[in-house]
């Protein structure tokens, strides 16, 4: 569990974080999102103490991040940011090899942890390890990133605007990916980004920030239907609320027993998907595959509207 | 490949050299013979001195040389064409040395005429011309100076050339020349490394307290402008001084003239271009990558040498090569205060009106600087392998 008590940081006349607490459960993903000086990457920098806080304090299960040196708390927090920072002059296996070679692990350790790590992300080790970064694409270059950042298995994940720089549809590769990477190794993530598409769809929880202070931090259904600042509506989005809400449901979830005549959804459409395909094809029900194919179950339009029916609530 | 064979119908840098060789070779004198080593020399075409199937011969390469700078295109057949060329008028001055020179008389000079050097001028630019258009890797182009190198020295070795004037003064001060090369190195070379141990901390320096930057390049900057003869000369008072108050400092060979104030000067001088080079070679450092190495936990001084000196090196390098070329022409001047070097020649042929003397000192100083300016060159090419 992570704990921010009341984290502050001024600088000079401009406070860019002002009193934000926040409680991030473990084995979960956190987006913080905001407009640019918001004061959200602050925040981030203050966890693994690339800033030092004014005021306030990160606690880490419990124990007080000040009370380490920072070098030796950063090598067990994982840390990706936008443009990557790869090391230009280091192979990728070097790259992903960097803090496994910091805490000092033997050279048999880190070279089959590092070839595990581009197994996982899809690069062929025979193929991509003595390569420099340059030569590889940018969507590569990403997945480098993302492995050398959780190479030494770190519980806690803080990654800063990580997929700014791909194009959408790398992006939403990228995001799937990280969410398949959470879901597999439970790691704790917090994720800034300027992007509440992208928040929505990875956070379990979403922090709002606005002027160095945290507005709302909630489950992101809670922020479309309880905003707690006007700020928060305005982000969320006034014409889509019922869309935001459907986008987060799974149709598996909500599908009942039985086929019918009508179009077929892939087992991990959400409802969102579900009513786009209903309204397209004109049917009253699609039916929603399992993992193994099979289509023996559905979802009705009547089901799928009132998920997103919020307004009597 | 078709469009850039496609030859202009003359080559525009071949028309100037041709000019350049055929003025000196058809209004200057290739040899000039002076009775003794102070008098000025008596010109001489090669055709007085050799016999006529000889000039013609020299005439005839010289001739297809021109050709081949004006109409080939190939960059190995101009390469080759000339340093064969070179190598053809080196043997033609060295046999109108020795036709010149009665036999056991080590009084006469025979000197290279303006002719010849403006044909090893156009020559030697058409070689390197000729380089410049293969683009060999850095390895190769080491290879090539070592080459080149050899070749000179193993064409002394000979003998054949023993009656030109520079050689004659070489063996008159056979043992002082090497001492004095050496000398002159170990100046240029020394200072550089006395101001790498202090340019690269004080580069890093201002690279993290940027409101350092502008007073102390400031001050390098106003070194920079002092001319090198007044650097000297300031420098003489208080090392004498220094000197005088403490004996020991003498006896390590501290004193107002001599090597001392020629190395502290050129000390000084270094510091700028290293400062300068690594500021701004940290500067360019990606700083993602300086954000993300810090942020995975390097300690600062990890991060320095294992990501930010690292990508700064072609920077760095950069530097070193400006200081080396630099200091190796200023130990030149060194030799006025009694600083030794190759420049001991140059001002002493200067004071005996020998001129032969003076290309004792000037050749090899200039040929030191063009070596040290090739090969870090090369190894700047080598670091910049992996581009940024």
């Amino acid at each position: 569990m992570i704990t921010l008590e009341r984290l502050t940081k001024r600088y000079e006349a401009t406070t860019a974080v002002d009193d934000v607490s926040m409680i991030v459960e473990p084995h979960t993903i956190t987006t913080v999102v905001g407009t640019s000086g918001s004061g959200k990457s602050t925040l981030l920098r203050m966890i693994n103490r690339l800033v030092e806080p004014t005021r306030g304090r990160v606690l880490i299960d419990g124990i007080d991040t000040a009370t380490e040196p920072a070098h030796r708390l950063r090598r067990r927090i994982g840390y990706a940011i936008q443009g990557l920072g790869l090391f230009p002059h280091r192979t990728v296996a070097e790259n992903v090899a960097t803090v496994p070679r910091l805490l000092g692990w033997d050279r048999a350790r880190v070279h089959r942890r590092v070839h595990e790590l581009l197994a996982t992300f899809e690069l062929d080790p025979a193929r991509y390890a003595d390569v420099y970064p340059h030569e590889l694409s940018g969507g590569q270059q990403q997945r480098v990133g993302v492995a050398r950042a959780l190479a030494a298995e770190p519980n806690l994940l803080l990654m800063d605007e990580p997929f700014g720089a791909l194009d959408p549809i790398l992006r939403g590769k990228a995001q799937d990916d990280l969410l398949e990477v959470q879901r597999r190794f439970g790691t704790t993530i917090i994720l800034v980004t300027h992007d509440i598409d992208e928040a929505f769809r990875l956070g379990h929880r979403v922090a709002v920030m606005s002027g160095g202070r945290l507005l709302q931090h909630d489950r992101p259904a809670r922020l479309v239907t309880h905003p707690a600042d006007p700020f928060v509506s305005q982000l969320v989005g006034a014409t889509e609320r019922a869309l935001r809400l459907l986008a987060l449901v799974p149709a598996s979830e909500v599908a009942q027993a039985g086929a019918v005549e009508g179009p077929t959804l892939p087992g991990t459409a959400t409802l969102r998907e579900a009513l786009d395909a209903l309204v397209w094809s004109g049917a009253a029900a699609a039916n929603v595959a399992d993992a193994a194919g099979a289509t023996d179950r559905h979802v009705t339009l009547a089901s799928v509207l009132a998920h997103g029916r919020r307004a009597s609530e | 490949m078709s469009t850039g064979r496609q030859s202009p119908l003359v080559d525009p840098l071949g028309t100037v050299l041709v000019i350049i060789g055929a003025l000196g070779w058809l209004t200057l004198p290739l040899v000039l013979f002076k009775a003794n080593r102070i008098l000025p020399g008596v010109p001489h075409t090669l055709a007085e001195v050799l016999p006529t199937p000889f000039v013609a011969a020299v005439g005839a390469t010289l001739a297809t040389a021109a050709y081949i700078a004006l109409r080939v295109a190939s960059p190995r057949v101009r390469l080759a064409t000339a340093l064969i060329a070179i190598a053809v008028i080196a043997v033609a001055l060295a046999t109108a040395a020795s036709a010149l020179t009665p036999p056991g008389n080590r009084v006469v000079r025979v000197a290279p005429g303006g002719a010849f050097w403006l044909l090893l001028l156009a020559l030697g630019l058409l070689a390197t011309d000729a380089i410049a258009r293969l683009r060999p890797g850095p390895l190769l182009r080491v290879g090539w100076l070592v080459a080149f190198f050899a070749a000179v020295v193993g064409a002394m070795h000979t003998g054949y050339f023993d009656d030109l004037s520079i050689l004659r003064e070489h063996a008159v001060n056979a043992a002082r020349f090497a001492d004095e090369v050496r000398r002159h190195l170990w100046l240029a070379l020394g200072s550089l490394f006395a101001a790498l141990l202090v340019a690269w901390p004080l580069g890093i320096v201002c690279h993290r307290l940027p409101r350092l930057q502008a007073s102390v390049l400031g001050a390098l900057n106003f070194v920079q402008t002092i001319p090198s003869i007044a650097l000297f000369g300031i420098l003489m008072a208080p090392l004498a001084a220094l000197a005088a108050a403490w004996p020991w400092l003498a006896s390590l060979g501290v004193s107002g003239i001599g090597a001392a104030p020629a190395a502290v000067a050129l000390f000084l001088y270094s510091l700028l271009p290293l400062v300068a080079n690594t500021v701004v070679g940290l500067g360019r450092v990606s700083s993602a990558a300086v954000d993300a190495a810090r942020g995975m936990g390097m300690t600062s001084l990890q991060v320095l040498r294992e990501i930010e000196m690292p990508l700064a090196l072609p920077a760095l390098l950069a530097g070193i090569r400006i200081v080396l070329v630099q200091n190796i022409g200023l130990v030149t001047i060194a030799a006025l205060i009694g600083g030794g070097g190759l420049g001991t020649f140059v001002f002493q042929g200067i004071g005996q009106t020998a001129m032969d003397l003076v290309l004792l000192g000037a050749l090899p100083t200039v040929a030191l600087a063009f070596a040290a300016a090739v090969v870090l060159d090369a190894l700047a090419d080598l670091t910049r392998r992996v581009p940024r």
